[in-house]
Protein backbone atom coordinates (compact mmCIF):
# COMPACT_ATOMS: atom_id res chain seq x y z
CA UNK A 1 0.00 0.00 0.00
CA UNK A 2 1.21 3.66 -1.16
CA UNK A 3 1.44 6.24 1.60
CA UNK A 4 -0.81 9.07 0.91
CA UNK A 5 0.43 11.99 -0.61
CA UNK A 6 -0.44 15.76 -0.54
CA UNK A 7 -2.40 16.64 -3.59
CA UNK A 8 -1.78 19.93 -5.07
CA UNK A 9 -4.71 22.10 -4.88
CA UNK A 10 -5.09 24.76 -7.71
CA UNK A 11 -7.42 26.95 -7.84
CA UNK A 12 -8.84 27.50 -11.57
CA UNK A 13 -8.40 31.13 -12.88
CA UNK A 14 -9.57 32.39 -15.80
CA UNK A 15 -6.30 31.76 -17.23
CA UNK A 16 -5.57 28.71 -15.75
CA UNK A 17 -4.48 27.24 -12.94
CA UNK A 18 -2.67 29.08 -9.73
CA UNK A 19 -1.58 28.04 -6.50
CA UNK A 20 -2.10 29.73 -3.59
CA UNK A 21 1.08 30.22 -1.04
CA UNK A 22 0.47 30.70 2.70
CA UNK A 23 3.19 31.81 5.73
CA UNK A 24 1.51 32.37 9.56
CA UNK A 25 2.76 34.13 12.00
CA UNK A 26 0.11 33.30 15.19
CA UNK A 27 0.40 35.00 18.28
CA UNK A 28 -0.45 33.00 21.15
CA UNK A 29 -0.74 34.05 24.45
CA UNK A 30 2.11 32.68 27.07
CA UNK A 31 -0.40 31.04 30.10
CA UNK A 32 1.36 32.79 33.13
CA UNK A 33 0.02 34.51 36.50
CA UNK A 34 2.01 37.41 35.76
CA UNK A 35 2.67 39.83 32.75
CA UNK A 36 6.26 39.32 30.95
CA UNK A 37 7.94 42.48 32.49
CA UNK A 38 5.69 43.18 35.30
CA UNK A 39 4.01 41.64 38.83
CA UNK A 40 0.42 42.55 37.19
CA UNK A 41 -1.96 39.74 36.54
CA UNK A 42 -2.51 38.36 33.26
CA UNK A 43 -6.08 37.34 34.17
CA UNK A 44 -8.71 37.77 30.94
CA UNK A 45 -12.06 40.13 31.71
CA UNK A 46 -10.84 42.92 35.33
CA UNK A 47 -12.57 46.18 35.41
CA UNK A 48 -10.68 48.97 33.48
CA UNK A 49 -7.19 49.30 33.94
CA UNK A 50 -7.15 47.04 37.32
CA UNK A 51 -4.88 44.24 36.14
CA UNK A 52 -2.24 47.52 35.08
CA UNK A 53 1.14 48.36 36.78
CA UNK A 54 3.08 51.53 36.51
CA UNK A 55 5.25 49.50 34.20
CA UNK A 56 2.56 48.55 31.75
CA UNK A 57 1.40 51.72 31.54
CA UNK A 58 4.70 52.95 30.61
CA UNK A 59 5.28 55.50 33.70
CA UNK A 60 8.59 57.81 33.87
CA UNK A 61 11.34 55.41 35.54
CA UNK A 62 9.62 52.49 35.65
CA UNK A 63 11.98 49.24 34.37
CA UNK A 64 11.03 45.74 33.36
CA UNK A 65 11.70 42.47 34.97
CA UNK A 66 11.34 39.71 32.96
CA UNK A 67 9.42 36.66 34.24
CA UNK A 68 10.69 33.84 34.56
CA UNK A 69 7.82 31.50 33.62
CA UNK A 70 7.26 33.14 30.39
CA UNK A 71 10.66 32.24 29.69
CA UNK A 72 10.17 28.67 30.58
CA UNK A 73 7.23 28.64 28.80
CA UNK A 74 8.68 29.96 25.25
CA UNK A 75 11.41 26.96 25.81
CA UNK A 76 8.66 24.17 25.97
CA UNK A 77 6.75 25.18 23.07
CA UNK A 78 10.23 25.55 21.43
CA UNK A 79 10.97 22.18 22.26
CA UNK A 80 7.25 20.95 21.49
CA UNK A 81 7.83 22.30 18.01
CA UNK A 82 11.38 20.51 17.78
CA UNK A 83 13.15 23.86 17.83
CA UNK A 84 16.67 25.15 18.34
CA UNK A 85 16.44 26.82 21.44
CA UNK A 86 18.99 29.86 21.44
CA UNK A 87 20.35 30.26 25.17
CA UNK A 88 21.18 33.88 24.49
CA UNK A 89 18.41 35.63 23.05
CA UNK A 90 18.16 39.62 23.04
CA UNK A 91 14.82 41.85 23.47
CA UNK A 92 14.52 44.71 20.72
CA UNK A 93 11.72 48.01 20.87
CA UNK A 94 9.49 47.81 18.33
CA UNK A 95 8.78 51.34 18.02
CA UNK A 96 5.45 52.77 16.73
CA UNK A 97 2.93 55.12 17.67
CA UNK A 98 -0.98 54.23 18.90
CA UNK A 99 -2.75 55.14 21.93
CA UNK A 100 -2.98 51.31 23.30
CA UNK A 101 0.81 51.20 23.08
CA UNK A 102 1.87 53.47 26.33
CA UNK A 103 5.40 52.64 25.98
CA UNK A 104 5.78 54.28 21.98
CA UNK A 105 7.49 50.81 21.60
CA UNK A 106 6.43 47.41 22.31
CA UNK A 107 9.19 45.13 23.51
CA UNK A 108 9.57 42.19 21.46
CA UNK A 109 12.90 40.09 19.78
CA UNK A 110 14.03 41.19 16.40
CA UNK A 111 17.60 39.76 15.64
CA UNK A 112 18.03 37.73 18.43
CA UNK A 113 14.41 35.17 18.75
CA UNK A 114 14.68 32.46 21.95
CA UNK A 115 13.79 30.12 20.19
CA UNK A 116 15.30 29.48 16.31
CA UNK A 117 14.13 26.97 13.30
CA UNK A 118 11.92 24.11 14.14
CA UNK A 119 9.14 22.17 12.02
CA UNK A 120 5.31 21.06 12.65
CA UNK A 121 3.35 18.11 10.92
CA UNK A 122 0.74 18.17 9.88
CA UNK A 123 -2.16 15.83 9.00
CA UNK A 124 -4.55 16.01 5.62
CA UNK A 125 -7.80 14.60 5.15
CA UNK A 126 -6.93 12.31 2.94
CA UNK A 127 -4.09 11.05 5.71
CA UNK A 128 -1.07 12.39 4.36
CA UNK A 129 1.52 14.29 6.26
CA UNK A 130 3.06 17.84 5.47
CA UNK A 131 5.56 19.23 7.63
CA UNK A 132 5.36 22.65 7.76
CA UNK A 133 9.06 24.58 8.78
CA UNK A 134 8.80 26.82 12.00
CA UNK A 135 10.80 30.04 10.80
CA UNK A 136 11.21 30.99 15.09
CA UNK A 137 9.58 31.76 18.27
CA UNK A 138 10.17 35.23 20.29
CA UNK A 139 8.71 36.67 23.28
CA UNK A 140 7.06 39.61 22.99
CA UNK A 141 4.70 42.53 25.13
CA UNK A 142 0.87 42.23 23.99
CA UNK A 143 -0.73 46.47 23.42
CA UNK A 144 -3.90 47.17 25.29
CA UNK A 145 -7.15 47.08 24.32
CA UNK A 146 -9.39 50.32 22.51
CA UNK A 147 -12.59 50.89 22.21
CA UNK A 148 -14.30 52.82 19.79
CA UNK A 149 -18.16 52.66 20.03
CA UNK A 150 -18.19 54.25 23.27
CA UNK A 151 -18.48 57.74 22.84
CA UNK A 152 -18.86 59.86 19.47
CA UNK A 153 -15.35 61.44 19.38
CA UNK A 154 -13.24 59.75 21.50
CA UNK A 155 -11.57 56.01 22.20
CA UNK A 156 -11.47 54.19 25.58
CA UNK A 157 -8.14 52.71 25.71
CA UNK A 158 -8.23 49.84 28.86
CA UNK A 159 -3.75 48.46 29.21
CA UNK A 160 -5.33 45.29 31.36
CA UNK A 161 -3.61 43.61 28.38
CA UNK A 162 -0.62 45.52 28.18
CA UNK A 163 2.45 43.77 28.90
CA UNK A 164 1.01 40.05 28.87
CA UNK A 165 3.52 38.18 27.55
CA UNK A 166 2.91 36.61 23.75
CA UNK A 167 4.68 34.09 21.80
CA UNK A 168 5.20 34.69 18.23
CA UNK A 169 5.29 31.77 16.22
CA UNK A 170 6.60 32.59 12.86
CA UNK A 171 6.22 29.42 9.42
CA UNK A 172 7.84 29.11 7.20
CA UNK A 173 5.62 29.70 3.45
CA UNK A 174 4.77 26.03 3.20
CA UNK A 175 1.32 26.05 3.03
CA UNK A 176 -0.71 25.50 -0.18
CA UNK A 177 -4.19 25.70 0.38
CA UNK A 178 -6.81 27.38 2.78
CA UNK A 179 -7.43 23.40 4.12
CA UNK A 180 -3.80 22.95 4.91
CA UNK A 181 -3.67 26.84 6.96
CA UNK A 182 -6.53 25.61 9.07
CA UNK A 183 -4.41 22.47 9.85
CA UNK A 184 -1.78 24.21 10.89
CA UNK A 185 -3.17 26.49 13.70
CA UNK A 186 -5.28 23.48 14.42
CA UNK A 187 -2.47 21.61 14.88
CA UNK A 188 -0.38 24.47 16.61
CA UNK A 189 -3.33 24.96 19.28
CA UNK A 190 -3.72 21.06 20.21
CA UNK A 191 0.42 21.53 21.03
CA UNK A 192 -0.02 24.19 22.97
CA UNK A 193 -2.45 23.04 25.07
CA UNK A 194 -0.39 19.67 25.56
CA UNK A 195 2.63 21.50 26.57
CA UNK A 196 -0.16 23.95 28.68
CA UNK A 197 1.98 27.06 26.93
CA UNK A 198 -1.38 28.51 26.01
CA UNK A 199 -4.88 28.16 26.62
CA UNK A 200 -5.46 28.84 22.66
CA UNK A 201 -8.75 30.26 23.49
CA UNK A 202 -9.39 32.08 19.83
CA UNK A 203 -12.44 33.58 21.33
CA UNK A 204 -10.56 35.69 24.03
CA UNK A 205 -7.82 36.65 21.42
CA UNK A 206 -5.58 33.89 23.33
CA UNK A 207 -4.49 32.81 19.77
CA UNK A 208 -4.66 34.62 16.69
CA UNK A 209 -2.98 34.24 13.36
CA UNK A 210 -1.82 36.95 10.46
CA UNK A 211 -1.79 35.22 7.44
CA UNK A 212 0.55 35.71 4.70
CA UNK A 213 -1.25 35.14 1.15
CA UNK A 214 0.22 35.08 -2.45
CA UNK A 215 -0.63 33.17 -5.29
CA UNK A 216 1.57 31.98 -8.45
CA UNK A 217 1.71 29.85 -11.51
CA UNK A 218 2.52 26.12 -9.97
CA UNK A 219 6.31 25.96 -10.42
CA UNK A 220 6.93 29.28 -10.35
CA UNK A 221 9.08 32.22 -7.86
CA UNK A 222 6.90 33.28 -4.93
CA UNK A 223 4.08 36.05 -5.98
CA UNK A 224 3.87 39.47 -3.83
CA UNK A 225 2.21 38.83 -0.83
CA UNK A 226 -0.25 40.77 1.53
CA UNK A 227 -0.58 39.92 5.10
CA UNK A 228 -4.20 39.79 6.46
CA UNK A 229 -3.96 40.53 9.92
CA UNK A 230 -5.02 39.56 13.53
CA UNK A 231 -7.89 36.62 12.10
CA UNK A 232 -9.20 35.41 15.02
CA UNK A 233 -11.01 32.13 14.67
CA UNK A 234 -10.02 29.08 12.31
CA UNK A 235 -12.86 29.34 10.12
CA UNK A 236 -12.25 32.93 9.28
CA UNK A 237 -8.74 32.00 8.61
CA UNK A 238 -9.89 29.61 5.91
CA UNK A 239 -12.27 32.23 4.17
CA UNK A 240 -9.92 34.77 4.54
CA UNK A 241 -7.38 32.93 2.30
CA UNK A 242 -10.21 31.71 -0.16
CA UNK A 243 -11.27 35.60 -0.16
CA UNK A 244 -7.35 37.02 -1.06
CA UNK A 245 -6.35 34.27 -3.29
CA UNK A 246 -9.35 34.89 -5.83
CA UNK A 247 -8.77 38.71 -5.09
CA UNK A 248 -5.23 38.48 -6.20
CA UNK A 249 -5.77 35.95 -8.89
CA UNK A 250 -8.45 38.50 -10.12
CA UNK A 251 -6.20 41.33 -10.31
CA UNK A 252 -3.38 39.25 -12.27
CA UNK A 253 -5.69 38.10 -14.16
CA UNK A 254 -6.67 41.24 -15.23
CA UNK A 255 -2.60 42.45 -15.95
CA UNK A 256 -2.39 43.98 -12.60
CA UNK A 257 -0.03 43.68 -10.37
CA UNK A 258 -0.26 42.65 -6.81
CA UNK A 259 0.58 45.80 -3.94
CA UNK A 260 2.60 44.12 -0.73
CA UNK A 261 0.16 45.37 2.03
CA UNK A 262 -1.70 44.54 5.31
CA UNK A 263 -5.13 43.91 4.67
CA UNK A 264 -8.07 43.05 7.08
CA UNK A 265 -10.78 40.52 7.20
CA UNK A 266 -14.17 41.73 7.55
CA UNK A 267 -15.85 38.40 8.77
CA UNK A 268 -19.14 40.39 8.45
CA UNK A 269 -18.94 40.85 4.84
CA UNK A 270 -16.40 37.74 4.33
CA UNK A 271 -13.70 39.66 2.25
CA UNK A 272 -10.52 41.80 2.93
CA UNK A 273 -9.89 44.93 2.68
CA UNK A 274 -6.67 47.32 2.72
CA UNK A 275 -5.40 48.94 6.02
CA UNK A 276 -3.66 51.93 4.32
CA UNK A 277 -2.34 53.62 7.87
CA UNK A 278 -0.67 50.89 8.32
CA UNK A 279 1.82 50.87 5.67
CA UNK A 280 3.88 54.44 6.54
CA UNK A 281 4.26 53.01 10.50
CA UNK A 282 6.18 49.92 9.21
CA UNK A 283 9.14 51.23 9.62
CA UNK A 284 9.61 50.30 13.51
CA UNK A 285 13.64 51.46 13.40
CA UNK A 286 14.08 48.57 16.19
CA UNK A 287 16.92 48.60 18.37
CA UNK A 288 18.20 46.64 21.71
CA UNK A 289 16.05 47.59 24.90
CA UNK A 290 18.87 49.42 26.98
CA UNK A 291 16.42 48.50 29.90
CA UNK A 292 17.11 44.93 29.73
CA UNK A 293 19.95 42.60 29.58
CA UNK A 294 20.95 39.49 26.83
CA UNK A 295 18.52 36.89 28.37
CA UNK A 296 20.71 33.67 28.96
CA UNK A 297 20.12 30.56 30.22
CA UNK A 298 21.89 27.95 30.82
CA UNK A 299 21.75 24.15 28.73
CA UNK A 300 20.61 22.24 31.91
CA UNK A 301 17.41 24.50 32.17
CA UNK A 302 16.36 23.19 28.66
CA UNK A 303 17.25 19.78 29.31
CA UNK A 304 15.34 19.82 32.73
CA UNK A 305 12.25 20.94 30.91
CA UNK A 306 12.72 19.05 28.16
CA UNK A 307 12.75 16.01 30.60
CA UNK A 308 9.38 17.03 32.01
CA UNK A 309 7.60 17.60 28.96
CA UNK A 310 4.27 16.08 28.79
CA UNK A 311 3.44 13.67 25.81
CA UNK A 312 2.31 15.46 22.91
CA UNK A 313 0.02 14.67 20.48
CA UNK A 314 2.24 12.99 17.60
CA UNK A 315 4.14 10.56 20.19
CA UNK A 316 0.35 9.69 21.68
CA UNK A 317 -1.09 8.76 18.45
CA UNK A 318 1.54 6.82 17.34
CA UNK A 319 1.30 4.82 20.65
CA UNK A 320 -2.33 4.82 19.93
CA UNK A 321 -2.18 2.73 17.01
CA UNK A 322 1.45 1.02 17.75
CA UNK A 323 0.51 0.06 21.16
CA UNK A 324 -3.40 0.38 21.52
CA UNK A 325 -3.61 -0.83 18.07
CA UNK A 326 -5.97 1.68 17.26
CA UNK A 327 -6.23 2.43 13.26
CA UNK A 328 -4.54 5.65 12.94
CA UNK A 329 -7.78 7.36 11.89
CA UNK A 330 -9.48 7.04 15.47
CA UNK A 331 -6.26 7.69 16.88
CA UNK A 332 -5.45 11.27 15.35
CA UNK A 333 -9.27 12.00 16.22
CA UNK A 334 -8.76 10.97 19.98
CA UNK A 335 -5.50 12.98 20.05
CA UNK A 336 -6.58 16.10 18.45
CA UNK A 337 -7.81 17.58 22.06
CA UNK A 338 -6.17 16.71 24.57
CA UNK A 339 -8.86 16.17 26.98
CA UNK A 340 -10.18 13.91 25.25
CA UNK A 341 -7.13 11.52 24.98
CA UNK A 342 -7.15 11.33 28.79
CA UNK A 343 -10.89 10.74 28.59
CA UNK A 344 -10.16 7.59 26.28
CA UNK A 345 -7.11 6.71 28.41
CA UNK A 346 -9.18 6.63 31.80
CA UNK A 347 -12.28 4.63 30.01
CA UNK A 348 -9.40 1.92 29.06
CA UNK A 349 -7.95 2.09 32.37
CA UNK A 350 -10.70 2.07 34.96
CA UNK A 351 -10.53 -0.10 37.90
CA UNK A 352 -7.21 -1.36 36.29
CA UNK A 353 -9.51 -3.48 33.72
CA UNK A 354 -8.55 -4.87 30.68
CA UNK A 355 -10.82 -4.11 27.76
CA UNK A 356 -10.83 -3.26 24.01
CA UNK A 357 -9.05 -0.42 23.30
CA UNK A 358 -11.17 -0.29 19.48
CA UNK A 359 -14.64 -0.73 21.51
CA UNK A 360 -13.46 2.09 23.91
CA UNK A 361 -12.80 4.43 21.10
CA UNK A 362 -16.02 3.50 19.44
CA UNK A 363 -18.06 4.35 22.29
CA UNK A 364 -15.87 7.34 22.92
CA UNK A 365 -16.03 8.51 19.17
CA UNK A 366 -19.82 7.60 18.66
CA UNK A 367 -22.53 7.86 21.21
CA UNK A 368 -20.72 9.65 23.89
CA UNK A 369 -19.58 12.18 21.35
CA UNK A 370 -23.13 12.54 19.97
CA UNK A 371 -24.11 13.31 23.25
CA UNK A 372 -21.75 15.58 24.08
CA UNK A 373 -22.03 17.06 20.48
CA UNK A 374 -25.87 17.54 21.52
CA UNK A 375 -25.40 19.49 24.76
CA UNK A 376 -22.45 21.39 23.35
CA UNK A 377 -19.61 20.09 25.34
CA UNK A 378 -16.58 18.31 24.32
CA UNK A 379 -16.79 15.00 25.75
CA UNK A 380 -14.51 15.16 29.02
CA UNK A 381 -17.15 18.11 30.57
CA UNK A 382 -20.38 15.91 30.09
CA UNK A 383 -21.37 14.31 33.05
CA UNK A 384 -20.15 10.65 31.76
CA UNK A 385 -17.22 9.86 33.55
CA UNK A 386 -14.85 7.67 31.51
CA UNK A 387 -15.41 4.95 34.51
CA UNK A 388 -19.60 5.00 33.13
CA UNK A 389 -17.94 4.29 29.31
CA UNK A 390 -16.11 1.29 31.23
CA UNK A 391 -18.84 -0.06 32.96
CA UNK A 392 -20.77 0.01 29.43
CA UNK A 393 -18.14 -1.71 27.40
CA UNK A 394 -17.75 -3.98 29.84
CA UNK A 395 -21.26 -5.15 30.25
CA UNK A 396 -21.05 -5.68 26.15
CA UNK A 397 -17.63 -7.31 26.64
CA UNK A 398 -19.05 -9.95 29.01
CA UNK A 399 -21.98 -10.46 27.44
CA UNK A 400 -24.31 -9.47 29.82
CA UNK A 401 -26.12 -6.63 27.55
CA UNK A 402 -26.13 -6.47 23.41
CA UNK A 403 -24.38 -3.19 21.98
CA UNK A 404 -28.58 -2.09 20.91
CA UNK A 405 -29.43 -2.60 25.10
CA UNK A 406 -25.97 -0.57 25.53
CA UNK A 407 -27.06 2.39 23.81
CA UNK A 408 -31.14 2.00 25.93
CA UNK A 409 -28.33 1.92 29.08
CA UNK A 410 -26.67 5.27 27.73
CA UNK A 411 -30.34 6.50 26.99
CA UNK A 412 -30.51 5.92 31.09
CA UNK A 413 -27.92 7.08 32.36
CA UNK A 414 -28.46 10.73 29.90
CA UNK A 415 -32.28 10.96 31.13
CA UNK A 416 -30.80 10.07 35.36
CA UNK A 417 -28.01 12.35 34.43
CA UNK A 418 -25.86 9.83 36.04
CA UNK A 419 -26.10 6.12 37.46
CA UNK A 420 -23.98 3.29 37.33
CA UNK A 421 -24.57 1.14 34.37
CA UNK A 422 -24.13 -2.39 36.07
CA UNK A 423 -26.69 -1.18 38.32
CA UNK A 424 -29.26 0.33 35.65
CA UNK A 425 -29.31 -2.85 33.86
CA UNK A 426 -29.66 -5.28 37.03
CA UNK A 427 -32.30 -3.06 38.67
CA UNK A 428 -34.26 -2.83 35.11
CA UNK A 429 -33.67 -6.24 34.45
CA UNK A 430 -31.71 -5.97 31.03
CA UNK A 431 -29.92 -8.53 31.28
CA UNK A 432 -29.25 -10.33 27.90
CA UNK A 433 -30.85 -13.73 28.44
CA UNK A 434 -28.40 -16.11 27.45
CA UNK A 435 -30.16 -19.38 29.49
CA UNK A 436 -31.52 -21.23 26.32
CA UNK A 437 -34.18 -22.90 28.57
CA UNK A 438 -35.77 -19.39 28.28
CA UNK A 439 -35.25 -18.82 24.67
CA UNK A 440 -36.31 -22.44 24.02
CA UNK A 441 -39.57 -21.61 25.27
CA UNK A 442 -40.28 -18.64 23.65
CA UNK A 443 -39.39 -19.85 20.07
CA UNK A 444 -41.26 -23.15 20.92
CA UNK A 445 -44.40 -20.73 21.91
CA UNK A 446 -44.22 -18.55 18.58
CA UNK A 447 -43.55 -21.92 16.38
CA UNK A 448 -46.38 -23.41 17.64
CA UNK A 449 -48.66 -20.19 17.24
CA UNK A 450 -47.66 -19.75 13.44
CA UNK A 451 -48.39 -22.56 11.39
CA UNK A 452 -48.75 -21.05 8.30
CA UNK A 453 -45.38 -18.81 8.97
CA UNK A 454 -43.42 -21.96 9.89
CA UNK A 455 -44.55 -23.82 6.27
CA UNK A 456 -43.93 -20.63 4.36
CA UNK A 457 -40.32 -20.04 6.35
CA UNK A 458 -39.52 -23.79 5.57
CA UNK A 459 -39.82 -23.21 1.75
CA UNK A 460 -38.16 -20.36 1.33
CA UNK A 461 -35.25 -20.08 4.51
CA UNK A 462 -35.07 -16.03 4.77
CA UNK A 463 -38.56 -15.65 6.01
CA UNK A 464 -36.45 -17.05 9.29
CA UNK A 465 -35.83 -14.07 10.40
CA UNK A 466 -39.52 -12.95 11.19
CA UNK A 467 -39.31 -15.70 13.98
CA UNK A 468 -36.00 -14.20 15.32
CA UNK A 469 -37.66 -11.17 15.05
CA UNK A 470 -40.71 -12.22 17.05
CA UNK A 471 -38.79 -14.25 19.53
CA UNK A 472 -36.78 -10.53 20.29
CA UNK A 473 -39.69 -9.10 21.12
CA UNK A 474 -40.89 -11.38 23.43
CA UNK A 475 -38.45 -11.36 25.43
CA UNK A 476 -38.06 -7.48 25.37
CA UNK A 477 -35.04 -7.33 23.13
CA UNK A 478 -32.85 -8.92 25.82
CA UNK A 479 -32.32 -12.51 24.14
CA UNK A 480 -28.82 -13.01 22.91
CA UNK A 481 -29.78 -12.50 19.27
CA UNK A 482 -27.13 -14.96 17.93
CA UNK A 483 -28.43 -17.68 19.96
CA UNK A 484 -32.14 -17.13 19.13
CA UNK A 485 -30.96 -16.99 15.19
CA UNK A 486 -29.71 -20.90 16.25
CA UNK A 487 -31.98 -22.11 17.86
CA UNK A 488 -34.87 -21.12 15.56
CA UNK A 489 -33.19 -22.66 12.42
CA UNK A 490 -32.59 -25.71 14.47
CA UNK A 491 -36.42 -25.86 15.48
CA UNK A 492 -37.95 -25.27 12.17
CA UNK A 493 -35.09 -27.79 10.33
CA UNK A 494 -33.67 -25.44 8.26
CA UNK B 1 25.98 58.55 7.30
CA UNK B 2 23.92 61.42 7.35
CA UNK B 3 20.90 62.68 6.38
CA UNK B 4 19.02 64.84 4.19
CA UNK B 5 15.92 67.15 4.57
CA UNK B 6 13.32 63.57 3.63
CA UNK B 7 14.90 61.64 5.76
CA UNK B 8 14.42 64.72 8.51
CA UNK B 9 10.58 65.22 7.18
CA UNK B 10 9.97 61.03 7.94
CA UNK B 11 11.73 60.23 10.78
CA UNK B 12 9.82 63.96 12.61
CA UNK B 13 6.41 61.86 11.56
CA UNK B 14 7.46 58.67 12.93
CA UNK B 15 8.20 60.71 16.18
CA UNK B 16 4.89 62.26 16.28
CA UNK B 17 6.46 65.51 16.16
CA UNK B 18 5.46 68.28 14.54
CA UNK B 19 8.41 70.14 12.34
CA UNK B 20 7.69 73.16 10.39
CA UNK B 21 9.69 73.44 6.64
CA UNK B 22 11.75 76.77 7.91
CA UNK B 23 12.88 74.49 10.82
CA UNK B 24 14.23 71.25 8.58
CA UNK B 25 17.36 72.93 6.95
CA UNK B 26 18.60 73.73 10.74
CA UNK B 27 17.41 70.38 11.67
CA UNK B 28 18.88 68.71 8.82
CA UNK B 29 22.22 70.19 9.85
CA UNK B 30 22.28 69.38 13.79
CA UNK B 31 21.31 65.83 12.90
CA UNK B 32 24.50 65.78 10.66
CA UNK B 33 26.69 67.10 13.06
CA UNK B 34 25.48 64.71 15.43
CA UNK B 35 25.88 61.91 13.17
CA UNK B 36 29.43 62.97 12.18
CA UNK B 37 30.08 63.34 16.18
CA UNK B 38 29.32 59.89 16.57
CA UNK B 39 30.92 58.37 13.88
CA UNK B 40 34.39 58.99 15.21
CA UNK B 41 33.75 55.68 16.88
CA UNK B 42 34.10 54.27 13.88
CA UNK B 43 37.99 55.23 14.23
CA UNK B 44 38.67 52.59 16.83
CA UNK B 45 39.43 48.99 15.32
CA UNK B 46 37.18 47.20 17.45
CA UNK B 47 37.28 43.70 15.57
CA UNK B 48 37.55 40.80 17.74
CA UNK B 49 35.72 42.68 20.91
CA UNK B 50 32.46 41.37 22.06
CA UNK B 51 29.50 43.98 22.45
CA UNK B 52 29.68 44.99 25.74
CA UNK B 53 26.03 45.07 27.30
CA UNK B 54 26.37 45.48 30.61
CA UNK B 55 29.27 47.52 33.02
CA UNK B 56 29.00 44.78 34.71
CA UNK B 57 29.30 40.65 34.60
CA UNK B 58 26.07 39.75 35.35
CA UNK B 59 23.30 38.04 33.08
CA UNK B 60 19.72 39.34 33.31
CA UNK B 61 17.69 38.86 36.66
CA UNK B 62 14.50 37.55 36.34
CA UNK B 63 10.86 37.89 38.52
CA UNK B 64 9.12 34.55 40.10
CA UNK B 65 5.77 34.36 37.95
CA UNK B 66 3.52 36.04 41.04
CA UNK B 67 1.19 38.59 40.92
CA UNK B 68 2.45 41.41 43.31
CA UNK B 69 1.07 44.49 41.47
CA UNK B 70 -1.54 46.13 39.80
CA UNK B 71 -5.22 46.69 41.42
CA UNK B 72 -4.97 50.63 41.84
CA UNK B 73 -6.41 51.84 38.37
CA UNK B 74 -7.35 55.34 39.54
CA UNK B 75 -3.74 55.57 40.00
CA UNK B 76 -2.70 54.40 36.76
CA UNK B 77 -5.22 57.17 35.01
CA UNK B 78 -4.72 59.87 37.81
CA UNK B 79 -2.47 61.48 34.93
CA UNK B 80 -4.71 61.23 31.60
CA UNK B 81 -5.90 64.74 30.49
CA UNK B 82 -9.26 62.76 30.18
CA UNK B 83 -9.98 59.44 31.53
CA UNK B 84 -13.76 58.22 32.51
CA UNK B 85 -14.57 54.88 34.27
CA UNK B 86 -11.20 54.23 34.79
CA UNK B 87 -10.25 54.63 30.72
CA UNK B 88 -7.98 56.85 29.37
CA UNK B 89 -10.28 58.55 26.83
CA UNK B 90 -8.15 59.49 23.20
CA UNK B 91 -9.32 61.27 20.55
CA UNK B 92 -10.65 59.15 18.21
CA UNK B 93 -8.49 56.47 16.03
CA UNK B 94 -10.38 54.00 13.95
CA UNK B 95 -9.29 51.99 11.20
Amino acid sequence: MNAPVRMPKLIKGATGDWEVVIGMEVHAQVSSNAKLFSGASTEFGGDPNDHVSLVDAAMPGMLPVINEECVRQAIRTGLGLKAQINLRSVFDRKNYFYPDLPQGYQISQFKDPIVGEGVLTIDLENGAQVEVGIERLHLEQDAGKSLHDQHPTMSFVDLNRSGVALMEIVSRPDLRSSEEAKAYVTKLRSILRYLGTCDGDMEKGSLRADVNVSVRRPGEGLGTRCEIKNVNSIRFIGQAIEYEARRQIGILEDGGVIDQETRLFDPGKGETRSMRSKEEAHDYRYFPDPDLLPLVFPQELVDDLAAHLPELPDEKKARFINVLGLPAYDAGLLVADKDTADYFEAALNAGGGKRDAKAVANWIMGDISAYANSVSKAVSQTFITPEQVAGIVDLIGEGVISGKIAKDVLAIMVEEQGGDPRAIVEARGMKQVTDTGAIEKAVDEIIAANPDKVAQAQAKPTLAGWFVGQVMKATGGKANPQAVNELVKARLGL
Amino acid sequence: MSVDATTVRRIAHLSRIAVSDADVPHLEDELNSILAFVEQLGQIDVSGVEPLTSAMAMTMRLRADEVTDGGYAAKVVANAPVSEDNFFLVPKVVE
